[in-house]
């Protein structure tokens, strides 16, 4: 089989007879090339993120892409006189999306060449194929969930929390409190299952053990009683922030073992990972059980590491963990904790399954 | 910032006041050297999580495994209690 290509995250337009037809500063009335919306459109319900690089006079080219209804669909636009490799490498940078997932088309080859010879991961397409990228295999995710329909607006509403954040004079945990957070871990179904295989494609920051369990592994893991399968989503007052986290965890008579803990990176300011550690070492108590965490140490998952230590995981030895046999994998280290009590989050509201009841009606039955 | 200066001698008392400087500045709220940080709610874990990155760096020290505990990080003095001990073993182990 043929590797799959990167996926483009993000299409930098040129506007000048790329996506209108002529050249703005001598025709103010320029019209779209046809199609073009339809291209922009699409791509925007896939999930991949439209940006502008154009040579212009800002403020005209930005009423025309207004005018044309089109603005709302460009995140930090770069309209000016400066270099378009600047622009590219800057839009990537405030996204932080690798260059490598970053396209660009352009209808003047040295435009293309300038871009390619400073950010030669940027991949560049000529104006003329414009119509075919919704058929080219980096332009098409395999899976496109409620998530990848609603990314643009979930990166702006994150711009309109950063913006309101710099004006915040204040601890953090303070300004957390302004944004109504509110945090919604449950049993996952067939179609969180889809959203849950994005983030753990897409997210291996904060993937504690580094193993990738597939949308099959998971989905076959459903039914299965002594396994939960648990997702967690954020929303705050400017908007979703989606699915943010997975759980996987299989239920032993005196323990818990947590197999897979992965959060978005986007939300690792949120201390997301802590909160939901703290709830399931609480729900781990009221069924008095031990718990017991699958981690793998990367150059990346650091946070993940702390959050997992200051919950009070630690490497201890305890008789419970004989039931589990040897870690899968290289290097994956069995944390343990003696799950106690623990306060609710105070810097978000929490809706959450009770894992513990259902345990103890699954012995009851037992 | 407070990245600790190489010229000045490490001491518990320098080493106080260059955290509870970083603290003022990063949480505006001026902190006790022995107040509680989690318990009185002036700090979340997350924050803890960058006070761990920032004592590393600032003091050029790794906190792992068992040193990587709320516990160490719960008050300025045990901070930098923590920050003296790792900043001495690898000295008295001759490697320094």
């Amino acid at each position: 089989m043929a590797e799959k290509p990167t996926l483009v995250k993000c299409l930098v337009w040129d506007l000048d007879n790329t996506v209108w037809d002529g050249t703005l500063l001598e025709d103010p009335n320029v019209e779209l090339f046809p199609g073009i919306r339809d291209t922009i459109v699409e791509l925007d319900s896939r999930g991949v993120l439209h940006s502008v690089s154009s040579k212009n006079d800002h403020d005209l080219a930005w009423k025309r892409l207004e005018e044309l209804g089109l603005a709302e669909y460009f995140v930090h636009p770069q309209i000016g006189w400066g270099r378009k490799s600047d622009a590219v490498k800057l839009i990537a940078e405030r996204l932080n999306f690798a260059e490598k997932t970053i396209a660009f088309i352009d209808d003047l080859p040295t435009e293309r060449a300038e871009v390619n010879y400073h950010a030669p991961d940027v991949r560049c397409y000529p104006a003329d194929r414009a119509g075919e990228l919704t058929g080219l295999p980096e332009f098409s995710p395999e899976i496109i969930t409620v998530d990848s329909r609603r990314r643009r607006e979930m990166y702006q509403a994150g711009f309109r929390r950063d913006a309101e954040k710099d004006t915040f004079n204040g601890p953090d945990e303070e300004f957390l409190r302004t944004l109504d957070l509110v945090m919604t871990i449950k049993r996952a179904d067939e179609e969180d299952i889809s959203r849950v295989e994005e983030l753990t494609l897409r997210t291996s920051q904060m993937n504690a053990t580094g193993v990738h369990y597939s949308d099959a592994a998971l989905r076959a893991l459903l039914a299965d009683p002594d396994h939960e399968v648990l997702t967690v989503t954020l929303t705050d007052r400017f908007g979703p922030h989606g699915a943010v986290g997975v759980l996987l965890l299989e239920r032993h008579p005196e323990l818990w073992h947590l197999k897979l803990l992965a959060t978005s990176c986007r939300v690792v300011t949120f201390g997301a990972g802590a909160v939901i550690l703290n709830w399931l070492i609480d729900q781990a108590a009221q069924a008095g059980v031990h718990l017991v965490a699958d981690f793998k140490q990367t150059e990346r998952n650091r946070m993940m590491d702390i959050a997992y230590r200051f919950a009070g995981f630690a490497n201890e030895p305890c008789a419970c963990l004989a039931v589990l046999g040897e870690p899968v994998g290289d290097g994956v280290q069995r944390l343990h904790l003696l799950a106690d009590r623990r306060e609710g989050p105070t810097t978000m509201r929490l809706t959450s399954p009770e894992l513990a009841a259902a345990a103890a009606v699954e012995d009851a039955v037992a | 910032m407070t990245v600790h200066a190489d010229n000045t001698p490490l001491t518990a008392e320098t080493l106080q006041k260059e955290i509870l400087a970083f603290l003022t500045e990063r949480i505006k709220t001026d902190v006790e050297l022995d107040q509680d940080l989690f318990a009185s709610g002036v700090v979340s874990s997350m924050f803890a999580m960058q006070l761990v990155v920032h004592l590393e760096d600032a003091y050029d020290i790794a906190i792992v495994g068992a040193d990587l505990k709320l516990d160490n990080f719960r008050t300025v003095v045990g901070m930098s209690n923590l920050v003296l001990r790792l900043k001495g073993d690898p000295e008295a182990a001759g490697n320094a």
